[in-house]
């Protein structure tokens, strides 16, 4: 019971969408999109869970006062600040807040404006400084060591040059060559590398629906 | 004035939040730092306010409240209560509960995962890997689409651990390296000018949008 019944559950949803897929029926299609929704509600359910992990962790932090704590006291208050901006303030300009039901947002401060100022500066920041660490990792991965290597410093010089101006200036046909070398050579290498990993994720996806593979079962209680 | 007024009405306040909260990340650039800490925390804090909301008005409402209390769907009780079996984690008892809605959503996924895999990833490119009708229009194409389709077997073949690579297997392994390594080349140089693009536009918001020294 308490691992047939999951088991069951999986195959039984398993076989179906796999089944739906292919036929091309208007209750098909329903079975899906129902499906979808269901899916939906449950991951809905696991977010709070999530939320409730990240609440017990950077509470304890700030209870007992361990180093960090401040940082962790920010997180708390960026999350009960944007969380309630986002539910009782709005989602963005157009969504009725929970405070005004049925009206447009009372302050023009709602979640879309929290998004944009602050988490997508952040966030492209963060991306960006990868820029400068990325040029340490070239510096000791281009090395012309042997012959591959070379291979792949010729490839990504041509590719880099060949997307800023100065590679048009230097030679006019570096755009194209760089575009080649994108759409040629690293397609082809692309494409069978994603077969394998294609392969690779339906042997896994049969293995779960077929019950071979039960680590998500976990062990020991049950 | 109200302080979430404030925050909507004063001119170029979010420029001055969102200039201060990039140069707080930028400084990690001289190590790790209070400031770096203060910002990546705060992302974490706003990033989870943001999941909330989101979940909230695109899927817990339209999907579940409504469907519950205004158009009296009581099938969507079904999804709510294997939901609520992910809190069973917390009674020891029937801690097993959370397999659950995990063996349904696992099912779901892995059943939707195999044909979109299938078509996605193999039907598609090996489509898109053979010589088409549209591509003997010109040389070029034609010489191109033979060089690719052969960069896609001999990579299939540099995976193809199944056999001792010698011999043939071996000659058309290493063409197949080539491939790869161009194929990394390409990719890294592709992602390092993504990066530097949006440093690009960090810096060019720092210079124009905040302290207006560039047009």
């Amino acid at each position: 019971m308490k691992q047939a019944l999951p088991r069951l559950l999986c195959l039984v949803a398993g076989v179906v969408m796999i089944v739906q897929f292919f036929v091309p029926h208007g209750v098909s299609e329903t079975l899906f999109s129902e499906s979808l929704r269901w899916v939906r509600i449950i991951s809905a359910f696991a977010l709070i869970l999530g939320v409730r992990s990240i609440i017990a962790h950077h509470g304890t932090r700030v209870r007992r006062r361990t180093a960090g704590w401040v940082y962790s006291a920010v997180t708390l208050t960026a999350m009960v600040v944007s969380t309630f901006i986002g539910l009782f303030v709005g989602k963005d300009a157009n969504t009725p807040s929970l405070l005004a039901s049925g009206a447009q947002t009372p302050i023009p401060l709602h979640m879309q404006l929290l998004y944009e100022n602050i988490m997508a500066p952040l966030g492209a920041t963060m991306f960006s400084i990868l820029a400068f660490y990325m040029a340490s990792a070239a510096y000791r991965a281009f090395r012309a060591r042997n012959k591959e290597a070379t291979l792949l410093l010729v490839a990504a010089f041509i590719v880099m040059i060949g997307m800023v101006p100065i590679g048009a200036a230097i030679w006019t046909k570096f755009p194209d060559v760089a575009q080649w070398l994108l759409n040629v050579p690293n397609m082809a290498a692309k494409r069978g590398i994603w077969f394998g990993i294609a392969l690779g994720m339906i042997a896994t996806s049969l293995k779960i629906i077929l019950g071979i593979e039960r680590g998500w079962l976990g062990g020991g209680r049950g | 004035m109200h302080v979430l007024e404030l925050l909507t009405t004063v001119p170029g306040i979010w420029v001055w939040v969102g200039a201060l909260l990039t140069l707080a990340i930028f400084s990690f650039l001289f190590g790790d730092n209070p400031l770096y800490k203060v910002a990546e925390h705060l992302y974490v804090g706003v990033s989870v306010g943001y999941m909330i909301t989101i979940y909230y008005w695109n899927f817990f409402k339209p999907d579940l409240i409504d469907p519950l209390f205004r158009g009296g769907q009581f099938i969507v009780i079904i999804p709510a209560l294997l939901g609520l079996c992910y809190f069973a984690i917390f009674i020891q008892k029937l801690s097993w509960a959370v397999r659950i809605p995990m063996g349904f959503v696992l099912g779901w996924g892995a059943g939707v995962a195999v044909p979109a895999m299938l078509q996605s990833y193999i039907i598609r490119q090996i489509q898109g890997s053979l010589l088409a009708p549209e591509m003997l229009a010109s040389w070029d194409t034609i010489v191109w689409g033979i060089v690719s389709f052969l960069g896609v077997i001999t990579t299939v073949v540099y995976f193809f651990f199944s056999r001792e690579q010698k011999g043939a297997l071996k000659v058309v392994a290493n063409i197949g390296i080539i491939y790869i390594m161009v194929g990394f080349g390409a990719s890294f140089g592709y992602t390092v000018m993504a990066r530097v693009s949006l440093l690009i536009g960090r810096l060019q918001f720092l210079l124009r949008d905040w302290l207006g020294v560039i047009s």
